[in-house]
């Protein structure tokens, strides 16, 4: 990144900001791990770790009544849209006082009020609905923007086609991104797909295309800023691909050995953080004084909602039976 | 006679029926909107919303892509963001394709995370009109077995018109089993004022004495016609019209057997796993005392629906089927 680009482009708020929600991710990923390695979480655990630039990068650049509809590897964009540090650990506990009350797990949540949309977990699920959402806003002439994305795995499956399709024919406000980390599980890229970059598939269905370095917190900031703008505009969807790395197994209980070592050490070079000290530092925003500040704030905060989570209580048995239906279906 | 009084007696098909309620709940309310393959330019392969287009725009009857799981995604989206989408599959056999998206984002959003899909899908379904394997399947056992989903069929044009109706104001998904054979082969005076059919209730369609027929669509049909036959010889048979399929109506359905205390289930769907299947099981496990002989199900073998009529006629029902078996049971 060019940093007479980022002064000019970037406020220096937004970018501490930014900063902060970065070390806010991996901190609350990193908690989640370490309980996952202590058996006090169950079921799967999925992280987003080296990849936290992205769904920062993008939850800052949109505005507050923009809908996203994210996958497993989007940590941030719950933080950023005010899912507490307290009710994420609820919902990994499986507490009552979790956004799914124990219904769903893991990253597994979501909430119309605060504009994001629950992840299922068969993957490119959520890019039709996201499309759908920016049907909505079309259809009632808001100047609303959806967002959905998925992995390089996700890129194969037929809703990732059908939805970039419909969104480029109606010209919806929709943007659509892959999280490329090389990686859907043990598949690498070359078994995933035949082409060397996903962004290839945005010229097929007729909407523009970016390759983003995914671990340049700016670059990804500035770029969707750019496609949402464009959405916004009414001038249809577009296509970004975050190129990064999985630095950690598909889900925590995977030691992912079929990865090179030579690839991990590479990408570790290269670690979000990492980067956006460098950056905060070229430019003057920051040092290692406030580096260390802002993560001894964000563990604060991590605490703070173990704590809450800890003491909130489980769902009844009972409560398996609530919710199948709902009484009414609101406006958002 | 007064040329209104011709005008509130004129009958109105079945397909007739199914296209006032759109154009009724459409200028009734402007979050109702139509999308599926070729229902704007060409009016929809049945001509149900043929005018449609000039009278509601592009943007209320949308002609999608051939994709049936990105547009119903697409639905499940807009619905969640408070529209109501009522999605036309062209056959009920195509609804295989949206699969995936129904059962697993819009049956589970609001138990998971509160989230309700007002959304309706209107699904062509059943045989006799020599459509083969791919263009007259009863697809409602697949998702019997999907909490989340209500399920409708009804048989004459005041229950589909009424049930629409009741779908597309209902907060939750609803498939819409309309019987094509049905289209334009019955008739009805229909009130003028608005009606609805609520969704859950079942309805006696004829009263009798001496065996409950439980069933639903075109079936009904043939159970009244097979009721007719039987009266002749002195058998009065109940037939009770299901209208919804989930939530199931066990209280009529309960207090018809303990009248009459034998029962036959009838339905076009495949004979193993159907919906008989599950009603039988229940009336064994709660009316087992007042039951006077076997639990009877009349259905079509376990195959693919066939294209040559001699096939498709062994494999539907017959009234002489349930005649027999009416017979039988009455004697047991």
């Amino acid at each position: 990144m060019n940093l007479a680009d980022v002064t000019r482009e970037i406020k220096r708020a937004d970018l501490l900001q930014m900063y902060y929600y970065l070390r806010l991710t991996r901190a609350i990923e990193d908690r989640v791990t370490a309980l996952y390695r202590q058996g006090r979480i169950v079921g799967g655990c999925y992280t987003s770790h080296g990849m936290e630039a992205i769904s920062v990068g993008y939850a800052s650049a949109l505005e507050r009544d923009d809908v996203i509809a994210p996958f497993h590897r989007d940590m941030g964009v719950f933080l950023i849209r005010g899912f507490t540090p307290g009710e994420i650990l609820a919902q990994y506990l499986g507490k009552r006082t979790g956004p799914t009350k124990g219904k769903d797990g893991n990253v597994h949540m979501g909430d119309l009020k605060r504009g994001v949309i629950g992840f299922v977990s068969h993957l490119a699920d959520n890019l039709p609905v996201a499309a759908g959402v920016a049907l909505a806003f079309k259809i009632r002439g808001e100047s609303r923007v959806a967002i959905a994305g998925t992995g390089d795995g996700g890129t194969s499956r037929g809703d990732f086609h059908e939805a970039m399709n419909f969104a480029a024919v109606r010209k919806l406000p929709v943007v659509f991104f892959c999280n490329n980390n090389q990686y859907a599980y043990s598949t690498p890229q070359r078994l995933q797909m035949a082409i060397h970059d996903v962004v290839d598939r945005a010229k097929a269905y007729g909407m523009p295309g970016e390759i983003v370095d995914g671990n340049d917190v700016a670059a990804v900031y500035l770029a969707a800023r750019c496609a949402i703008a464009r959405a916004r505009a009414g001038e249809g969807p577009t296509f970004l691909e975050f190129k990064t790395m999985r630095m950690h197994g598909h889900s925590e209980h995977d030691p992912a050995k079929y990865v090179p070592a030579e690839l991990l050490e590479e990408w570790k070079k290269k670690d979000p953080i990492l980067k956006a000290e460098q950056l905060l530092t070229q430019l003057g925003y920051g040092d290692e004084a406030s580096f260390h500040e802002a993560g001894e704030r964000a563990k604060k905060e991590i605490e703070a909602g173990l704590e809450f989570a800890e003491q909130s209580p489980l769902p009844e048995g009972r409560e398996v039976l609530e919710g199948v239906f709902a009484d009414k279906a609101d406006s958002y | 006679m007064t040329t209104e009084t011709m005008q509130r007696q004129q009958e109105v098909t079945y397909l007739e029926a199914i296209s006032q309620a759109l154009d009724e709940e459409m200028t009734r309310d402007e979050r109702v909107f139509l999308m599926g393959e070729d229902i704007g330019t060409y009016g929809g392969a049945f001509r149900i919303t043929e005018g449609f287009l000039q009278k509601y725009g592009e943007w209320r009857i949308l002609d999608t892509p051939l994709a049936e799981s990105g547009f119903v995604g697409a639905a499940i989206g807009a619905a969640m963001m408070g529209l109501r989408p009522v999605v036309e599959m062209q056959f009920a056999d195509f609804i295989s394709c949206a699969f995936d998206q129904i059962t697993e984002v819009a049956a589970k959003n609001h138990y998971r995370w509160g989230a309700a899909v007002p959304m309706v899908i209107r699904a062509p379904f059943g045989g006799g009109i020599h459509g083969g394997p791919f263009h007259s399947e009863c697809p409602e056992g697949w998702f019997f077995h999907s909490p989340g989903l209500k399920l409708v069929a009804p048989s004459t044009p005041y229950d589909a018109k009424g049930l629409l109706k009741a779908a597309i104001r209902d907060p939750n998904p609803v498939i819409y089993f309309e019987h094509k054979f049905l289209y334009r082969r019955i008739k009805a005076v229909l009130p003028q004022e608005d009606y609805i059919v609520p969704i859950g209730k079942a309805e006696v369609k004829r009263t009798g004495t001496d065996l409950s027929v439980i069933t639903y669509g075109a079936m009904v049909h043939l159970a009244l016609e097979a009721a007719q036959q039987l009266a002749k010889e002195g058998i009065e048979v109940e037939v009770v019209d299901l209208r919804t399929l989930i939530p199931l109506d066990i209280d009529t359905i309960y207090a018809s057997v303990r009248k009459t205390s034998k029962a036959i289930m009838l339905h076009e769907d495949n004979k193993t796993g159907g919906i008989g299947a599950e009603i039988a099981a229940r009336l064994a496990e709660d009316c087992f005392d007042c039951l006077d002989g076997p639990i009877i199900r009349i259905a079509p073998p376990d195959t693919p629906v066939p294209f040559s009529t001699p096939l498709e006629e062994f494999f539907l029902p017959k009234t002489s089927e349930i005649v027999s078996a009416a017979k039988k049971l009455v004697a047991y």
